[in-house]
């Protein structure tokens, strides 16, 4: 088939054919762009955090009337509290294991710090994120120790929240370690939290554990964790709890219960209900991500839709004005084949100088986002998906137009009008 | 002539009802999505407190020195976001503004009198005397308390009309007491439902957004005397000394400043003041402050989530892409009826009549477009709540305006997807069009 008649019809309607690559190059450049953002809103969705999140929940509250935590007679007595609500929810049926803690990944409450690998630094090597727990941390969060060992009892203290954190032995995330010693085994080193002076001994490394919060402030190390075998002691406190295997429910409803009935004067966060699942906990960290991703794939879906059926109406519009000429075409020896053929090359004729178009829209779009907002480079693969998607977009759109085309009788050309 | 070319429009798009159906459907969609998105853009970017946010300034003070700045991810190098206990406190002292405040966030717990029901979990803040008349938080019962009080540490209290509901099943408390972390205070006035979004007085510790309302105001300096400590953000360059009174000594900040200025005289004087208060009090570098606007300090903290600015963009590239398929459809459309327009102006009409009839067909499927639209973006405005992050969903809402603005955008883009095809209408020449037929 030769392209130059369809060129020549192609030049007889310009503004439409303009319009039409106008359209697929924006859509092209929109979609690309959108199905970055959902490709990227889901990946991060989808990061494990280390972390045994079945049956794992997390207690939130705060003892009213608590003393100050600001002197040592204070301090243990807000210690001795939550040591009671400690062993109260261990004694409950359906929990396995119960630890005190300052936040879970997440879970939206973050202690961050500095930490280096010499004393008395004031430029850190690294952020870190502070976990801060007691007996059975490991094994309530269920993260994977790759080496060294557990916190033994008697490594685990307490302090004042507001005390300076110095502990002698710290589990750290692999990513903190590969960070902190790059070339060497991190285990059994030494590390300085806070540009502190007395040294911390790495114990042990877990394959991963995220931070506790997931905003952009934390991404540049969201990774660098740290266990510190610290009890805070503050007027609030937070319990990670794991229930045993399917008895979640019963043991989220069985701890506040039982926490109340040990020592009402306390107000429970998470809405007034005290625990909540790691599953929520989870789905609230990402749900600005989860509700970018469904708008982004809304906004696609409409926008395929709608480009899809424009270029079914203006291709029908074309097919009822060519009617004659198609007859005359097919009078004269042009098979079925060769009108549908005609409309699908045109098409993609069309598509295609709308899709060269969208690539550089569509390139531009995401250098413009990145600039204003931060965005990743949009990765070519991205864009080839796009191209290809709205190329078979427009073949499906334009076969019912054109397979109307390719119906029309030869007898039409001996008609007049 | 209107009513006539209504008649011909409404005729034409009868005619055609796959196409005039797609075109309605296609604006519906592209108009609705913009809206809704519009919806929760405006939600989050509008100014609480419009008549008076020119007025409101958030001083800066660098009080960390150039050797903080390495890790300073701000790229104007500027000072931290908040103030710390010592400047902050110096600030109020000197009280070179016509109205300030320092403030800071607490989250005590409030127990009823009575002793059936269980202590309350509130959100609140610190303030100063000032606080009350800069913000202009309405009042229900009572008012804020004096400067007096503020010098004495009185144990005085503001509650929000939840708490006030929550603890006195509402009605007027002032003059009673109310026990906040076993401690008693004297209820001097209750506000009336204030929720104001973005929260612009406290950005820092709430992000900006908050889905409760306030719940309970406490004098600055009694909070401090009583130990009620900060709930919000701490951010140090130093560690600080153990307990509250550590971190009162420290240079951490935690503390939100905002001072009324009611003219740019007055804020350059203030500017003037502040560059002096951190020589003299920093004399070690030079003085590195910032004196904001309210509108510049919103914009500075992000409060607009960019999430929010990039789904608008989209939504309007949406509405510009269904605006072009508007427009190819209808230049199909209208070219079809050529001979048509051959006859009429073949028949006398002029130019403009064609371009009257034509827009009127446009404009129709404008508001076609547009009704739909409004049950759709009342679809979406309702189900954002689904997707969206509860502080931001909660505040989209679909009012009068947002009714209005929908049905405009919906007629303005069907007629300017309609120009270019009126134009190419009304260049059909008639003598060709009645010749080939």
């Amino acid at each position: 088939m030769t392209l130059h008649p369809m060129l020549a019809a192609l030049r007889r309607h310009k503004a439409g054919v303009v319009l039409i690559a106008l359209q697929i190059a924006l859509t092209l450049a929109i979609v690309c762009n959108a199905i970055f953002i959902i490709g990227s809103r889901i990946e991060r969705i989808q990061r494990p955090s280390g972390l045994d999140e079945q049956n794992l929940f997390m207690v939130s509250q705060q003892f009213v009337g608590a003393p100050t935590g600001d002197d040592e007679a204070t301090t243990d007595k807000l210690d001795s509290l939550q040591l009671a609500d400690l062993s109260t929810l261990r004694n409950l049926p359906d929990v396995q294991s119960a630890t005190p803690i300052n936040s879970l990944p997440l879970a939206n409450s973050t202690w961050s710090g500095g930490a280096s690998i010499k004393p008395d630094e004031k430029n850190e090597a690294a952020r870190v994120v502070y976990f801060f727990g007691g007996k059975d941390l490991l094994k309530t969060l269920g993260v994977r120790l790759v080496s060294g060992r557990d916190f033994t009892d008697a490594e685990i203290g307490h302090r004042a929240f507001r005390a300076a954190n110095k502990p002698t032995v710290a589990i750290i995330s692999q990513a903190l370690a590969d960070k902190l010693y790059p070339a060497h085994d991190a285990l059994g080193k030494a590390i300085y939290f806070d540009g502190g002076t007395s040294p911390t001994t790495i114990i042990g490394i877990v394959e991963r554990l995220q931070a506790s919060t997931v905003d952009s402030w934390a991404n540049a190390f969201a990774w660098n964790t740290a266990l510190i075998p610290t009890r805070l002691d503050a007027g609030y406190a937070r319990y990670a709890v794991r229930a045993k295997p399917g008895r979640m429910d019963e043991a989220m409803k069985a701890a506040t219960a039982a926490l109340y009935k040990a020592n009402p004067m306390r107000v429970f966060f998470f809405d007034g209900k005290g625990a909540r699942g790691f599953d929520e906990i989870r789905a609230n960290a990402y749900r600005a991500d989860r509700g970018m991703a469904i708008l982004m794939s809304m906004i696609c879906l409409i926008l395929l839709a709608v480009t899809g059926a424009g270029i079914v109406g203006l291709t029908s519009f074309w097919v009822g004005q060519r009617h004659k000429q198609i007859g005359v075409r097919r009078a004269l020896g042009a098979r079925k084949r060769d009108i549908l053929r005609y409309f699908q090359t045109e098409n993609l004729m069309i598509a295609g100088g709308g899709a060269l178009a969208g690539i550089a829209l569509a390139v531009g779009l995401n250098l413009w986002l990145m600039h204003r907002f931060e965005m990743d480079r949009i990765p070519v693969w991205y864009v080839l998906l796009g191209v290809g998607v709205v190329l078979l977009l427009g073949q499906l759109a334009v076969f019912a137009p054109a397979h109307r085309a390719s119906n029309v009788p030869p007898v039409v050309a001996t008609r007049s009008v | 002539m209107f009513a006539y070319y209504l008649d011909l429009g409404l005729r034409s798009l009868k005619r055609s009802p796959g196409l005039t159906a797609l075109m309605v459907l296609t604006l519906a969609f592209g108009v609705a999505a913009s809206m809704t998105a519009w919806s929760v853009f405006r939600a989050v970017s509008g100014d609480p407190i419009p008549w008076k946010s020119s007025q409101l300034y958030v001083p800066q003070i660098d009080m960390w020195g150039p050797q903080a700045q390495d890790s300073n991810p701000d790229s104007d190098k500027g000072p931290p976001d908040a103030l710390d206990y010592n400047d902050a406190v110096a600030l109020m002292r000197d009280h070179r503004a016509k109205l300030q405040s320092a403030i800071y966030q607490i989250g005590p717990a409030v127990v009823p009198a009575d002793a059936a029901r269980h202590p309350i979990n509130t959100d609140g803040h610190a303030v100063f005397s000032e606080f009350f008349p800069m913000v202009d938080a309405p009042f229900q019962y009572g008012s804020g308390w004096t400067a007096a009080d503020d010098e004495h540490r009185a144990p005085v209290a503001v509650i929000g009309s939840k708490l006030n509901a929550k603890v006195f099943d509402g009605g007027n408390s002032v003059g009673k007491t109310i026990n906040v972390d076993g401690r008693d205070y004297r209820v001097v006035g209750v506000l009336d439902d204030w929720n104001p979004q973005p929260r612009f007085f406290d950005v820092v510790n709430t992000g900006g957004f908050a889905s409760e309302g306030e719940g309970l105001f406490l004098p600055f300096n009694t909070a401090i005397a009583a130990g009620i400590s900060n709930n919000g953000n701490t951010n140090c360059n130093a560690v600080p000394d153990a307990g509250f009174e550590g971190l009162q000594r420290s240079s951490c900040v935690w503390i939100a400043y905002m001072a009324q200025l009611d003219d740019t005289a007055a804020a350059t004087a203030y500017r003037n003041y502040l560059e002096g208060f951190a020589r003299t009090r920093y004399p070690d570098w030079a003085p590195n402050v910032r004196l904001r606007s309210l509108p510049e300090w919103l914009d500075h903290e992000h409060v607009v989530p960019s999430d929010t600015k990039v789904s608008l963009l989209i939504a309007l590239g949406l509405l510009l892409v269904c605006l072009v398929n508007t427009a190819g459809l209808l230049l199909a459309k209208f070219l079809r009826r050529s001979p048509e327009i051959g006859v009429r102006r073949a028949l006398g009409a002029p130019r403009a009549a064609i371009y009257a009839q034509f827009l009127t067909e446009g404009a129709t499927i404008g508001v076609a477009g547009g009704v739909l639209g409004l049950v759709l973006t009342g679809v979406g405005v309702a189900s954002v709540g689904l997707v969206l992050p509860r502080d931001i969903a909660n505040l989209a809402r679909l009012d009068v305006s947002l009714l209005f603005t929908t049905l405009i955008v919906a007629v303005l883009a069907a007629v300017l997807a309609a120009l270019y095809p009126t134009f190419r209408a009304a260049r059909v020449q008639p003598a060709w069009q009645l010749k080939s037929n």
